[in-house]
């Protein structure tokens, strides 16, 4: 799983009013390399939610991205586009669990893929 | 078609590791779910500028319609229910994102993030009670109300189906306009029994001219206004399919409609919001036969 889809993922948990962002428990990361696409970038950039982009990218041992949420027009900035499409397309977690920050509900990811199936008594 | 999956057995088991092989060996099938995937996308509508877009594939399985969007560049997170279809897609090295879900269970995703979802032949699966506790209504409620929060306004999902029935189809496309959905159903080659396939387009956002579903027969609306409270009992199994379990199964499902049962469906009712008698000790008691 990459953060792009991280950061889209919330707890579906029934009761849960804010489940997102889901933590991060690291067991192995993996990098994937991806063709470097701009435009996809420039037009994912306004859904991301920041503060959980760079959270995230930090449980994943990377710390490059800028703390403050950028202004848009950082997006003409290669330097900045490099270091975020590496961030959202690229780091994998491969092994470990999304943690539900509200009640603290482990979803274990195995080979990249996290379960999301809900317990019968969390529908 | 004599032999639905659907009713066999629940998707998870269904699709086991033997089937999900086989299914993703079959030189035919890779060939039919290519063509569906790139009927569905190109139903979606994209603007037509490059970019690629974030997608959902809802019922990914082996990953064999995600692979079409990868080809057109886009990316895209899959959801499937069976670990052993997800396995063949690592095996194949998708390029989206997988997880293990439910969609019955609706999508855990923010609101208006996603660009557009295609599902190819997954959405009737809903349509079947896997366990005593799923209820088709509810389940597609869930899926499609989810699905309806995580799309951009605008947005369209474009689901290719096999109903059983035309009860079946209604169901679906009824759960879908109660989300908030436009548009209705494309049919391809009607006319030809072999090669009819149809696809449900629909719109996130208010009906406009736009979100009229593209040529092709529109969906019968009328049919689909039934409202929430009207759910009475003999409604709502009239287009639940029954799966054809073997008869020993059989027996056990069916024993007697207990105090239990009644105190599940007066909980549902509620849940509904209809007013319900409080639960005493008195509920589905037994009753002396009189006279
Ligand atoms: C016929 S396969 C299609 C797979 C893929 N879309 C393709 O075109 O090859 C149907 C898939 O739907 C999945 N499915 C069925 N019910 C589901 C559910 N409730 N939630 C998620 N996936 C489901 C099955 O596991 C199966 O992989």
């Amino acid at each position: 799983m990459r953060l792009l889809t991280h950061n889209m993922l919330s707890s579906n948990i029934k009761g849960v009013a804010n489940g997102f962002p889901l933590l991060i428990e690291v067991e192995k990361v993996i990098e994937k390399q991806v063709d470097f696409n701009p435009d996809f970038l420039k037009n994912i950039f306004p859904k991301i939610e920041w503060q959980a982009l760079v959270q995230a990218s930090r449980s994943m041992g990377y710390s490059e991205l800028p703390e403050e949420s950028p202004e848009s027009s950082m997006l003409d900035s290669d330097d900045f586009l490099m270091k975020f499409h590496h961030v959202l397309l690229e780091l994998h977690l491969e092994e470990g669990a999304l943690v539900c920050p509200e009640t603290g509900r482990k979803f274990p990811v195995n080979k990249g893929i996290p379960n999301m199936l809900l317990h019968e008594d969390e529908v | 078609m004599a032999n639905r999956p659907e009713l066999i057995a629940p998707p998870e088991i269904f699709y086991d590791d033997t089937e999900a092989r086989k299914y993703t060996s079959s030189s035919r099938i890779i060939d039919i779910q290519a063509k569906l995937s790139e009927r569905a996308l190109e139903l979606l509508a994209l603007p037509d500028d490059g970019v690629p877009r974030l997608l959902l594939d809802i019922g990914c399985g082996s990953g064999l319609s995600g692979e079409t969007l990868s080809e057109n560049g886009h990316q895209w997170i899959g959801l499937d229910i069976s670990q052993s279809m997800l396995n063949i897609a690592l095996e194949r090295e998708v390029e989206g994102d997988l997880l293990l879900g439910d969609m019955g269970q609706g999508l855990g995703l923010r609101p208006g993030v996603v660009d557009g979802a295609i599902s190819i032949s997954a959405v009737q699966w809903l349509c079947n009670a896997d366990k005593a506790s799923h209820e088709p209504r509810l389940r597609l409620k869930a899926f499609f109300g989810s699905l309806y929060r995580c799309l951009a306004r605008g947005a369209r999902a474009v689901f290719q189906i096999y109903p059983e029935s035309v009860a079946q189809r209604e169901l679906i496309l009824g759960a879908a306009m109660r989300a908030g959905f436009a548009g209705g159903v494309v049919v391809d080659y009607p006319h030809s029994s072999k090669s009819r396939k149809e696809f449900l387009v629909l719109t996130c956002g208010p009906p406009s001219i736009s979100s009229e579903a593209p040529k092709g027969k529109v969906g019968d609306m009328e049919s689909c206004s039934d409202d929430e409270s009207s759910g009475d009992e003999e409604n709502r199994t009239v287009c639940i399919s029954d799966r054809h379990r073997p008869r020993k199964k059989q027996k056990i499902t069916n024993k007697g409609k207990g105090r239990e049962w009644v105190l599940k469906k007066k909980e549902q009712m509620r849940r509904k919001g209809c007013a319900v008698p409080p639960d005493t000790k008195y509920t589905a008691r037994k009753r002396k036969a009189r006279f």
